[in-house]
């Protein structure tokens, strides 16, 4: 009894089938309860910041606080930029950290790893897979905060036309287009950390370990980039572009700024991609 | 079959096949691999014998570092792609993820497979299920899962499509002696309709009676391997006697003429190592010297007397 199958499918056919494996993981990854948690939680934030201000709104804390939080109460949708700029430090890293260190060394430490490669998978395309799975959850978890932000900030302060950091005043559609620019921005901004969390999720056994070491990448990032006396390195940070997302708020936006922190992402993407493929496809998978 | 160059009449064939961890340690050395297709190929060796290493290397999971592997013909890791598809496996125990059902589990595999149909999936999956007897536990999680309903999943899992070769690593390990018969009957079944099956076991006696062929692994090196029936006969055929104490003696004598090798006592009964002499002239013998004969047997060598010949110890001992 053979099974005569044709070994080389046809490209279209080997896309359906990649299409039908990343649906696949696309389910694992929004099924799981604990990455539902994390998105949760971090759609909890503008509730709780905008929950903060509705009661305190009496109190003048001008100009304290993270950036835009000042201007929540005048007009909602800056709860969206808020809650976004509270959370991009360590809580939105902590949690994609969390789903890309668990990627690949996840299925290592159930087993699960070795039934796909012997499918067989092709261990570039589970990888590619793995990657947009997570980048979809990064996705995914700027936009819980996004979301609940925008409606929280409408429910609590209505929203109103936008006034940009020169004092410019764009009508309300325009400011929203300008919001998305910035969900983009900092959802782009997580792909060089999504790949630095594949990389590590390679090399272990031990999700935690990926896990733990993803989020000291951002950390460390965060530390270096406030030494003055490592201004040369700065620019190349992983993190330290991410707070450009101001520029949406001026009346030009000067795309080159844009383009030079999502330049840097695409480096460590690249370095930290190649390094995640080339282990990938060579280690012995004795798990 | 379809034939695709000449080495088509083993299954799985190795050349040298070596594996040296980066501790220096040699897991398997220089083993060269032969599954005749359509045999039953019992893979037989204590834990730590280099059984796992090997059936890793067999699917590409591990690189060799040294030797060659032929699945089906077809050179691994280099043809994987192709060959894989039509091989089922079960390495080191069944992995699924714990927080899906068994259902959900099977249809994750199935989706990472480029050559499986979608659209017979639901039959697929839950022929694979019915196959092994889980069914009625399709919708419980993985997690909830007895020990041997989880290597009823793991043998599921390469049920999912018809295969020409079946590679299972201890399939037996954590079933009771009800699943035990139950994987046999599978590991027969599959057998029945084409499949070549290699199955490794620590426990040769769970395994033994299904094979074919036989591969003996003792500290890396595949000490032996062939049809079962040679193996076995390398073994000593050795004659059981049993008589009254105070005969003993004189049946010693009796057969140290025969041509017997030499004698032991074994509780109540003499033993000694037939040789090439016929059993029924040993009665005769006895009987015929006025020795009254109380038990005669025949005992054939088992894999696990040639085992300890050829390693001077116990199976289960071994590392």
């Amino acid at each position: 009894m053979s099974l005569v199958e044709a070994p080389a499918a046809a490209p279209a056919r080997r896309g359906a089938a990649t299409a039908r494996l990343l649906r696949s993981e696309l389910r694992l990854v929004f099924g799981r309860l604990r990455n539902l948690v994390l998105l949760a939680g971090l759609a909890a934030v503008p509730l709780l910041i905008g929950t903060v201000l509705l009661v305190t709104q009496d109190t003048p804390v001008a100009g304290q606080g993270p950036p835009f939080l000042d201007r929540v109460t005048g007009n909602g949708l800056f709860l969206v930029l808020a809650a976004l700029v509270s959370c991009l430090p360590f809580l939105l890293p902590l949690c994609v950290a969390i789903v890309a260190g668990d990627a690949v060394a996840g299925e290592a430490a159930t087993g699960t790893l070795r039934y796909l490669l012997v499918v067989p998978v092709s261990r570039t395309r589970l990888l590619l897979v793995k990657a947009v799975a997570v980048l979809a959850f990064a996705g995914a978890a700027v936009a819980a905060i996004a979301v609940t932000g925008l409606i929280a900030g409408a429910a609590f302060f209505g929203v109103g036309d936008v006034t940009l950091l020169s004092g410019d005043t764009v009508p309300l559609a325009d400011g929203l287009l300008r919001a998305l620019g910035v969900v983009a921005y900092v959802a782009l901004s997580l792909t060089g950390l999504v790949a630095v969390g594949l990389f590590f999720s390679t090399l272990t056994e031990v999700p935690v370990a990926a896990m733990a070491s993803t989020v000291v990448v951002a950390i460390v990032s965060g530390v270096l980039d406030a030494l003055p006396q490592l201004s040369a390195v700065h620019p190349w940070l992983l993190t330290h572009h991410w707070l450009d997302l101001g520029e949406f708020l001026r009346l030009q936006v000067d795309v080159s700024v844009l383009l030079a922190g999502l330049a840097v992402q695409a480096a460590w993407v690249a370095i930290f991609g190649t390094l995640a493929w080339s282990r990938f496809t060579t280690a012995d998978v004795s798990s | 079959m379809t034939g695709a160059g000449g080495a088509t009449d083993s299954a799985v064939r190795t050349r040298g096949l070596t594996k040296r961890f980066r501790s220096g340690q040699v897991g398997v050395d220089g083993i060269d691999l032969l599954v005749p297709r359509g045999a039953v190929y019992g893979f037989l060796g204590p834990n730590g014998s280099g059984k796992t290493t090997t059936i890793r290397m067999l699917l590409g999971l591990v690189a060799p570092t040294a030797g060659t592997v032929e699945l089906l013909g077809a050179s691994v890791p280099a043809d994987a792609r192709s060959v894989l598809p039509r091989v089922g496996a079960l390495v080191e125990g069944p992995a699924f993820h714990p927080y899906l059902d068994g259902r959900a589990n099977l249809e994750r595999l199935d989706a990472a497979d480029a050559t499986a149909d979608p659209r017979s999936r639901d039959r697929r999956v839950g022929a694979a299920l019915e196959r092994v007897g889980l069914a009625a536990a399709a919708a419980k999680r993985y997690r909830q899962y007895s020990l041997g309903m989880k290597q009823r999943l793991g043998l599921a899992a390469t049920l999912l499509r018809p295969r020409d070769l079946l590679l299972l690593d201890e399939p037996t390990n954590g079933l009771d002696p009800q699943g035990t018969r139950e994987v046999r009957a599978l590991v027969r079944e599959v057998a029945a309709a084409g499949t070549t099956v290699l199955v490794s076991s620590h426990l040769l006696s769970e395994i033994e009676q299904v094979c074919s062929h036989v591969g003996i692994m003792s500290r890396g090196s595949l000490l032996v391997q062939g049809a079962r029936e040679e193996i076995a006969d390398a073994g000593t055929t050795e004659v059981r006697v049993a008589v009254r104490p105070d005969q003993r003696d004189h049946l010693a004598r009796v057969v140290g003429d025969l041509g017997l090798g030499e004698p032991r006592v074994d509780g109540d009964v003499l033993v000694a190592p037939l040789g090439g002499v016929a059993v029924e002239k040993v009665a005769q013998a006895v009987v015929g010297d006025g020795i009254d004969l109380l038990g005669l047997e025949v005992r054939r060598p088992t894999l696990e007397d040639v085992f300890v010949r050829l390693t001077g110890e116990g199976f289960d001992v071994a590392r």
